[in-house]
């Protein structure tokens, strides 16, 4: 942690960076989002099991990218995301300095991308372990079972979308599901509304998603729907060989193709 | 359920599918009636999202039918969309959405009787799987709502 913190103090009185952005402790002790931007605040900056929100989602802010140059204190799903927005063209790599923080909380020197691709590919990608194993119960489950356990959670859904405001991945100025000519998603919070903005959201993270599970963190009526871009994220191991977000210079996987890609339902 | 007439939505491309379709029609080849044709210029070009709204307005079954690989007119449209649909059909078979009623193809200009065959084997299936009940299910409790909330 004081590493961390005479990094960032070093980086801002240096004028290396206009802003830091970690955590801080907040009034009720839970660990906040923090824009250092006086080197005399780096204080604040904590990082411990409680800092769990995945940053990467305010780097595509415009209030943020206008501070230019930033330091970011990023654990291997923040990592992800960084690479998954650079390769998407939406965060400047050389704009970027990476506080990485390993998987036992110790600073990490990550002096450029390419040390954090390295980094990425010596790491664990799959999905975090307690999610994998309710993947492996639902997954078992038969047609109807599936069914009415997604339509169960679906019905609490409120149409929030802070699901989809919670992703590093869901930058779209205008989402598809506030168009409204034509209007692809029902308005309501309704059986039909839920369900199709549920499988809007994650056909558009397939390939995509990093599996930081931070929509079903961000959801305030429990729906994991984290689990519908993980179970994707899966598929796209399985069919593609791909974990997103571990290159700065990838195609998503459903904006590329390979001739021989393999299926077995078209006649 | 004998009088049960499935209606079936078919997207398919300009080049080849639908070109296909029109050569059953002058080669006199009878098939199944079920179904309605809309043309799209190419599979690439084939949301997902229609499929799901072909479902909510009482499609039954769906056929998507486009170029065989390497004969797109646009070369990797359908490359494209055959990933789209691995995808797709993953996340609803995980969602318990049943992909049985949808039947994809590649259907090129010069397989009149292969459209036909297609056609009337989608429609068989889904007379015997019955109307999409549990979608239709999801449209009208939401109709029912409104109601209610007026
Ligand atoms: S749900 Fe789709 S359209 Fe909406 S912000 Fe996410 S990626 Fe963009
Ligand atoms: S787990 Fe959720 S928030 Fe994280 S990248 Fe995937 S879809 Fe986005
Ligand atoms: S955060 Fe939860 S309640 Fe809000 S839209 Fe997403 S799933 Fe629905
Ligand atoms: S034009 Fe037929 S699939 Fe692209």
């Amino acid at each position: 942690m004081n590493n961390l913190i005479s990094r960032a103090k070093e980086l801002l009185e240096s004028k290396t960076v206009n802003v830091v952005i970690g955590y801080e402790a907040g009034p009720t002790g839970l660990a906040r989002p923090a824009f250092i931007t006086d080197s005399a605040k780096a204080d604040k900056l904590i990082y411990d099991e409680r800092c769990v929100q995945n940053l990467a989602v305010y780097l595509t802010k415009a209030e943020v990218k206008n501070f230019g140059k930033m330091a970011i204190v990023a654990r291997l799903p923040v990592m992800r995301s960084i690479m998954m927005l650079i390769s998407e063209q939406q965060v400047i790599g050389d704009n970027l300095i990476i506080l990485g923080i390993s998987e036992d909380n110790s600073l990490l020197d990550i002096a450029s991308i390419s040390v954090m691709q390295g980094y990425i590919d010596k790491c664990d990608l799959g999905n975090p372990s307690k999610d994998r194993e309710i993947l492996a119960e639902l997954n078992k489950m038969t047609p109807e079972e599936k069914f009415s356990w997604w339509q169960n959670q679906f019905s609490k859904c409120i149409k929030c979308y802070a699901c989809r405001q919670a992703c590093p991945m869901c930058y779209c100025i205008r989402c598809t599901v506030e168009v409204n000519q034509p209007q692809w998603i029902p308005v309501q919070a309704n059986a039909h509304g839920n369900t199709e903005w549920h499988i809007l959201r994650a056909m558009h993270l397939a390939g995509r998603c990093i599996s930081c599970g931070e929509c079903g963190r961000a959801c305030p009526v429990g729906i994991p729907c984290h689990l519908l871009t993980m179970q994707l994220a899966d598929q796209v191991w399985n069919y593609f060989h791909v974990h997103a977000g571990t290159s700065d210079k990838m195609n998503s996987v459903l904006s590329t193709y390979e001739p021989n890609d393999k299926e077995s339902f078209i006649i | 359920m004998s009088d049960f007439e499935p209606k079936v939505v078919a997207f398919v491309c300009n080049w080849c599918t639908y070109a296909g379709a029109d050569l059953t029609g002058t080669s006199r080849l009878k098939y199944a009636s079920n179904v309605k044709i809309i043309r799209f210029p190419c599979t690439g070009r084939i949301d997902f999202m229609l499929l799901l709204k072909a479902f909510a307005n009482g499609a039954d079954g769906i056929i998507v039918s486009g170029c065989h690989p390497n004969d797109c007119h646009y070369t990797s449209g359908n490359f494209h969309a055959k990933r789209r649909w691995i995808m797709f059909k993953e996340l609803m078979d995980f969602m318990g959405i049943d992909m049985n009623r949808v039947t994809f193809s590649w259907v090129s200009a010069a397989e009149g009787a292969k459209w036909a065959e297609v056609v009337n084997e989608t429609v068989t299936r889904i007379r015997e799987m019955g109307p999409y009940v549990s979608y239709k299910e999801l449209v009208n409790k939401t109709i029912e709502e409104e109601v209610k909330n007026e």
